[in-house]
């Protein structure tokens, strides 16, 4: 492949008076490409949102057997900028009685955080704006204070029912992040960082779908995250805080207009960014679910030069300016491809979860508060931390040295792995239906006793 | 500091939460919160002034009245049959229940005889209209758990049903179509395979919604255990129907003192012994299945059979009728003019003149509804409603309006025991029990 400069790129530079080997216009070009890379976030972020409402009528729509939106646009595409305008142009109404400050704080706080999140996700190796060394460490304490964002809006609202749906909201965040967290707790142990990128890289194996770690380290810990998750994005069967049929609409029961936009594009954006993240952490992020095929445009690249330490060392923000500036060095092309096809993988797996997570919406009804709480610290919390127990013994056994050997080597030298894996396995699903059966029963029981 | 103990009552309210203690060493006030009476899940306009603390329900009063139309003082002043479109909207949800209720009365009172056909037809179409006032409790009762679809569903199919409802009556909801001593208007022809057809594809589909919610876990979590009372709280306050056959007891009206030939069918009465939420759910289900076989049967035995048949015997009929009449005709003229009638003639008009069989009949009297003036006397008429029993007492005066009609209706007295099962449960409950109960607004305040 012949070494190509792009010529718009040197055009740019020329325009612009600046020397492209100079060290002051790498640092320019940094700030240049930090901010070209947030914009494309942030359009991602809105796209994928307003692209998701839409779906969610659709599928709602396709589960109850309706037609859902088709008025607005061709197959009612533009349904949501019909009702996004509409929003935009609503009267913005205050009650009185409210704090003033707090209620218009309130949605910024529960928007701002998620779109922040958009920032965090691999969509592929370089396609993200800020891959950090504590990745998975910094989008759960940053997604812990959009559930400040609804406590206070339950709180400024005056308003009895958004009270209650602040309150419900603030102790189920901190119920179900718990064992969030154990549960991602379990893919960091076991790939040893918490950079998202490094926890894609470990799940590239030659199993393809099955070294993926909803399989590899057993369904447990997935099951655990998307029960978590769901609760932490509040979709039924845990949307407590916004019961309709019991709080109206919980704490966002006195909002409108625009204020009331941003609470529903950022549930949305929420439930974007979990999806992302068990994407991420287990559904091989970016990596090709067919088992060992390269595509085309992948042997071109030069793998040499992406695996340099300079890359691996360097924040993302850095990583993505440096490597713009020395792209120039690589042939463009496969890398864009290569790039495209990660991002397609990317988005398609986010967007199946996201179908499932509207499957569920469309066929559970909701739990009780107390029951939602038992849930969590009875079951959900037991599980997540047997899994991270057994998970290390498994860690333990499969890598002893700490290293990232062959799979299939590692599993025929290590029998003691494969039987961990079949015991989590068949103990894990088992006792959940043995438990489940045995709660029913005891519940039937406790039926006749008066 | 002094730590406020909630006291939980023992009976009849019986609390999921029984066993568990509130004394967790904090302080904690009461608030008041008033449900409704705009609010999603009070299906109607009904108000519940509830005091909470935290999740936990303490005190409840329901406060009616909101959708008071006065239909009672209605009926005095226009005539039986101008007062009879307005009872369609007494319990929109189930109307041909409370026409059946006021027209027998009436019937009663003027002592007028109702045909097997017409008997028939009603016993169809208060089947069907228990299914469709089902399939809105199933819908509204899931989505008050938080279930969306169902909804959807059970729409899905109350609205095939209310397509039956409108060729047969004009109208989907507000029917208006018995009558005294008999109904409006014959079936239209093929009304009976159409209904066939329908209730053909029913039973596959209460499959299906029994998949989704009979046993989905969340909702026994919900419905098991919650809202219990027994027989003696039925009898306390009065409740009936599914909500009374949920505590174990087999009362039907529709068994113990049949009506409108329901002794022709058979039938079970759905029973369960426990009397909470889930039983509710388990006794309605059941219920619309029952309704199947009812109807089914009334559509094998009706009498006369489809109206086609019924309209080609009248057609038949007719023809012999006016040879005779015509021959009677002749003979009488022949006599005027002192003549010898034809011998034919004379053997013609000296049969009787055929008339179709009294049971196929729309009517076995019929009645001029503008001027219709029963004697003075008094009836009451009940009948099994959806919701439960369903009474209306008529006292006449010889004139053409009604002295005072009073209408007994199963939401009153069924929405007097939510207080009492509310009390001490959370919060959330309130929308299981109060969706199990199954009650319609209008007809609380009626």
């Amino acid at each position: 492949m012949p070494f190509q400069i792009p010529q718009w790129f040197v055009w740019l530079h020329h325009k612009l008076g600046v020397d492209i080997f100079n060290e002051a216009s790498q640092v320019l070009m940094l700030f240049i490409w930090g901010v070209v890379l947030f914009v494309l976030i942030a359009i991602v972020a809105k796209s994928a949102v307003v692209f998701m409402v839409l779906m969610e009528r659709k599928v709602l729509a396709w589960v109850t057997q309706r037609k859902g939106p088709n008025r607005v646009g061709p197959f009612g595409l533009l349904q949501t900028v019909a009702d996004g305008v509409k929003l935009l142009f609503k009267e913005d109404i205050m009650t009185p009685g409210q704090d003033k400050f707090l209620f218009t704080l309130a949605p910024a706080l529960f928007i701002f955080p998620v779109f922040v999140l958009f920032a965090f996700i691999p969509f592929t190796d370089y396609f993200t704006a800020l891959d950090m060394p504590v990745g998975a460490l910094l989008i759960f304490a940053l997604s812990s204070i959009s559930m400040l964002g609804i406590v206070l809006a339950g709180w400024a609202s005056n308003n009895k029912y958004s009270l209650i749906g602040g309150m419900r909201s603030a102790a189920q965040a901190i119920s179900y992040e718990i064992p969030l967290i154990l549960s991602v707790l379990t893919v960091v142990l076991f790939t040893g960082s918490m950079r998202l990128t490094d926890i894609v890289t470990a799940q590239q194996t030659p199993l393809g779908p099955l070294g993926w770690y909803w399989f590899y380290l057993t369904p447990l810990p997935f099951l655990v995250f998307t029960i978590a998750a769901i609760a932490e994005v509040n979709r039924i069967p845990f949307d407590l805080p916004e019961a309709e049929s019991e709080l109206v609409s919980g704490y966002n029961t006195e909002y409108s207009g625009m204020k009331f936009a941003m609470f529903f594009l950022a549930e949305y954006a929420a439930l974007f960014v979990m999806c992302a993240l068990s994407v991420v952490f287990f559904f091989g992020g970016y990596n090709c679910p067919l088992a060992g095929v390269t595509m085309p445009w992948g042997t071109l690249i030069d793998s040499t030069y992406i695996n340099t330490p300079v890359i691996q060392s360097a924040q993302g923000l850095i990583s993505a300016g440096v490597w713009l500036e020395q792209q120039i060095k690589l042939p463009g092309v496969a890398f864009l491809l290569d790039q495209l096809e990660k991002i397609s993988w990317t988005v398609l797996k986010i967007y199946v979860l996201i179908f499932m997570a509207m499957w569920l919406r469309g066929t559970l009804p909701r739990l009780k508060p107390d029951q939602l709480m038992g849930f969590s610290w009875k079951f959900l919390m037991p599980i997540a931390l047997l899994n991270l127990f057994l998970v290390g013994l498994q860690k333990f056994w499969a890598y002893p040295n700490d290293t990232m050997p062959d799979l299939i080597a590692s599993v025929t030298g290590n029998w003691g792995y494969l039987v961990v894996w079949a015991v989590l396995l068949v103990g894990g699903v088992g006792g959940f239906s043995i438990w489940m059966s045995h709660n029913l029963q005891e519940k039937l029981k406790a039926r006749f006793v008066r | 500091m002094a730590i406020p103990q909630l006291e939980l009552p023992e009976k009849p309210g019986f609390s999921s939460l029984q066993g568990v203690t509130f004394d967790q060493g904090l302080s904690t006030e009461d608030m008041v919160i008033n449900i409704g009476p705009q609010h999603p899940s009070t299906h109607g306009v009904l108000r519940l002034v509830t005091t909470i603390n935290g999740e936990i329900v303490k005190d409840m009063e329901p406060v009616i009245g909101y959708l008071h139309r006065s239909k009672e003082k209605m009926a005095e002043g226009r005539s039986y049959f101008q007062y009879q479109p307005t009872i369609d909207r007494v319990e929109y949800l189930s109307s041909f229940f409370d026409h059946y209720a006021y027209v027998t009365a009436l019937e009663g009172i003027a002592n007028l005889k109702v045909p097997k056909r017409v008997q028939y037809i009603r016993v169809i179409c208060m089947e069907l209209n228990r299914i469709t006032s089902h399939l809105l409790w199933f819908g509204t009762f899931l989505l008050d758990l938080g279930a969306t679809s169902p909804f959807f569903y059970a729409f899905r199919d109350r609205e095939a049903i209310f397509d039956l409802f409108e060729e047969l009556t004009g109208a989907r909801m507000m029917y208006n179509y018995f009558r005294f001593g008999g109904v409006n208007a014959d079936m239209p022809v093929g009304w009976l395979d159409q209904v066939r057809g329908v209730i053909n594809e029913l039973p596959a589909r209460f499959d299906e919604y029994e998949a989704i919610a009979t046993k989905n876990p969340i909702i026994l979590d919900r419905c098991l255990g919650v809202g219990l009372f027994n027989l003696q709280d039925c009898l306390d306050y009065g409740v009936t129907g599914p909500a009374m056959r949920a505590c174990g007891v087999d009362n039907d009206l529709r068994k113990t003192q049949p009506y409108s030939s329901y002794e022709d069918f058979t039938f079970d009465v759905p029973t369960e012994s426990v009397g909470d939420v889930y039983a509710r759910y388990k006794v309605r289900m059941a219920e619309m299945r029952e309704s199947l076989k009812i109807i089914h049967q009334a559509l094998d035995n009706m009498p006369g059979g489809d109206t086609a048949e019924v309209k080609k015997i009248q057609a038949e009929v007719d023809v012999v009728a006016n040879e005779i009449k015509e021959a009677q005709k002749r003979v009488a003229l022949a006599k005027k003019q002192e003549q010898e009638p034809v011998a034919a003639d004379v053997t013609l008009a000296e049969k009787t003149i055929p008339v179709i069989n009294a049971d196929w009949q729309t009517y076995g009297q019929k009645v001029n509804l503008m001027t219709f003036k029963p004697p003075a006397g008094e009836a009451y008429s009940q009948v099994e409603s959806p919701r439960g029993l369903l009474g209306c007492y008529v006292i006449s005066d010889g004139t053409p309006k009604a002295y005072r009609v009073k209408w007994r209706g199963a939401s009153f007295s069924n929405l007097t025991i939510l207080p009492s099962l509310m009390i001490g449960n959370l919060y959330p409950d309130l929308m299981a029990i109060f969706g199990s109960l199954d009650i319609i607004l209008p007809e609380v305040d009626r």
